[in-house]
């Protein structure tokens, strides 16, 4: 095992390689609809989803070192804000994602601002309690987002005419989402932006020795985490076109957060990974029942133990 | 001109008192040193200079103006840079990418210049790396610079901490013991250091260090503090005369038991 690690590091240290693999990669994925069939179609456009919330967390615990345990919270601004807005507002679908970026923006700060003066364990508690709150206040506030039952009716989106109906759609733009979200991430991990929230993840108060706001930084993760999974959240609601609160639930921030630590906290290709696993393994041991879950569970726990840092490998010296 | 201002600072952690009205100043370009027995609360001075603890009462001026209540990222921006007691370095990262934290503070790039990787941040990015190389050159050790800074040893890793204090580009230097643990060469290596950062650098040196042979070589003044107060403050051969100082080093000749218990071996 250690010794094919070691080759394929080797093999991943040239530049060529790498680019080679990657073209692989998004050419499989880009002729994957001419052979696939719908059910296929649908299992990889969630998983592309989930890529896309997995390196939003990542921007928040993999890269700031914050554990936020209400990340679906986010992910809920985004959808009901196009759920809303189309629905209620009529307005265009693409109008909505402007909106729901400030809107993300918004609720970034109004968490984060009190909560990231705290440190780990207090920020997980007040995270999951906002997580809450927001599910509880979509639920309740009635006349604008339909309280329990949810939405329904949120206009699909189009693109030059052609309405984004079929699956096939969706895989591509969920695709292109991906895309976007990887190359976003990897600018930003490359960044001044970047290694300041290594150095406050590595020591806080070294970095602010230094001269980093360790808070501002931190708010600074929270804010862009939010943006990526309420851009995902418009996405989501127009592809559904009906949202309810259940779907924001913490058992959704928790899976998301699972996956970004499986895949290995801090690495896109983790991301990818780790949110593959999640949405494929249960499909595909499917035959064996409700037990599935249990053995996913098992396998959760071993990596754990034998692989902490996550299924993707840490960076060489 | 005096370049720090410490007027009548006091700290207490419940009742205890750590630093108790402590004054004196540090003139511009000059090296000083802060010594005195272990637990007199050295390290607490340092901590209140850089914005770490909150003093009790009194005034802690930079540069003629107030930094007091200031944050201790305010007061690195400001020019005044720490190293620490016990290394507290970004293990995980390159020690480029340690030294280039220092950068930080002096420069402005943000998520969208870093998304859309502009002229602009380019150039910043160009400039934070080759002020960090230049300070790993200045102390010496610019061939480690792709080395994980957790992999290098103990002294090559003190160095990296300088050079990162450095790169914030300081006025003011603070050494938190900077010689804990260094070799004969390596403290020889370090005075000529200390040395060349304030002629070349024009950086004033601020110390803390328990080894009285350094310390009387490279000080121009000495502040000798005990039980967080100031108990000799002068040049080398001044304060090593002073009967207090001796006391609290060693002692009053009729209580030589106790003295010894409160020193150590």
């Amino acid at each position: 095992m250690a010794g094919l690690e070691e080759r394929l590091f080797v093999f991943f240290d040239k530049r060529s390689h790498r680019r080679l693999v990657q073209g692989l990669l998004v050419l499989v994925a880009v002729l994957i609809p001419l052979v696939g069939d719908s059910y296929l179609l649908e299992i990889l456009t969630n998983s592309f989803f989930y890529i896309v919330l997995c390196l939003g967390l990542n921007i928040v615990v993999g890269y700031a070192g914050l554990l936020d345990l209400g990340y679906a919270a986010f992910f809920a601004v985004g959808a009901y804000t196009t759920g809303i807005l189309t629905s209620q507002f009529d307005w265009n679908f693409w109008l909505t994602i402007p909106a729901a970026v400030f809107f993300s923006i918004i609720a970034g700060v109004i968490i984060g601002g009190p909560t990231l003066r705290l440190r780990s364990d207090y920020l997980a508690i007040v995270t999951l309690g906002f997580g809450e709150i927001t599910r509880i206040v979509a639920r309740n506030l009635k006349e604008l987002t339909g309280g329990a039952s949810g939405l329904i009716g949120i206009n699909r989106p189009s693109f030059f005419g052609l309405e984004l109906s079929q699956i096939h759609h969706y895989y591509y733009v969920f695709f292109i989402l991906v895309l976007l979200a990887i190359f976003v991430s990897f600018r930003l991990q490359h960044s001044r932006l970047g290694r300041a929230w290594q150095y406050v993840r590595e020591d806080e108060d070294a970095a602010e020795a230094m001269g980093i706001n360790r808070v501002a930084i931190k708010l600074y993760a929270y804010v862009i985490g939010a943006v990526f999974a309420g851009v995902a959240g418009c996405f989501f609601a127009g592809k559904m076109t009906a949202i309810s609160p259940e779907t924001f639930q913490f058992m959704q921030s928790a899976t998301i957060l699972m996956a970004v630590v499986l895949g290995g906290m801090g690495k896109i290709p983790g991301m990818i990974v780790g949110a593959l696993a999640l949405i494929l393994f249960p499909e595909v041991f499917r035959e064996i029942g409700s037990i599935r879950m249990l053995v996913f569970g098992l396998v959760l726990v071993m990596m754990m133990i034998f692989r902490p840092q996550g299924i993707w490998p840490e960076r060489r010296n | 001109m005096r370049i720090l201002q410490v007027n009548d600072l006091s700290l207490s952690f419940g009742g205890l008192n750590v630093i108790d009205r402590l004054s004196f100043d540090v003139e511009d370009g000059s090296i000083v040193s802060l010594i005195g027995p272990n637990g007199a609360g050295k390290t607490s001075v340092f901590n209140c200079l850089t914005g770490f603890y909150r003093a009790n009462s009194g005034e802690i001026r930079f540069l003629d103006k107030s930094v007091t209540k200031l944050k201790p990222h305010k007061i690195t921006q400001k020019g005044m840079a720490r190293t620490f007691q016990n290394l507290r370095l970004f293990k995980q990262m390159t020690v480029l990418e340690n030294v280039m934290s220092g950068m930080h503070c002096r420069t402005h790039a943000g998520a969208l210049g870093a998304v859309l990787r502009n002229a602009r941040q380019c150039r910043e990015e160009a400039h934070i790396r080759s002020v960090a190389e230049e300070c790993l050159d200045f102390v010496g050790i610019l061939g480690l610079k792709d080395r994980m800074a957790r992999n290098l040893p103990y002294g090559d890793q003190r160095r990296v901490e300088w050079a990162r204090a450095l790169a914030t580009r300081p006025r003011l230097l603070l050494f938190d013991e900077p010689a804990a643990g260094l070799n004969y060469d390596e403290k020889e290596r370090l005075m000529r250091l200390i040395r060349r950062i304030r002629e070349e650098l024009n950086i004033t040196i601020f110390l803390i260090e328990h080894d009285m042979g350094l310390v009387m070589r490279i000080s121009e003044k000495v502040v000798v503090i005990d039980y967080g107060k100031k108990i000799a403050e002068g040049g080398c051969d001044a304060v090593q005369c002073d009967p207090k100082v001796i006391e609290a080093y060693l002692g009053r000749e009729d209580e030589e038991g106790m003295a010894d218990e409160r020193n150590g071996p």
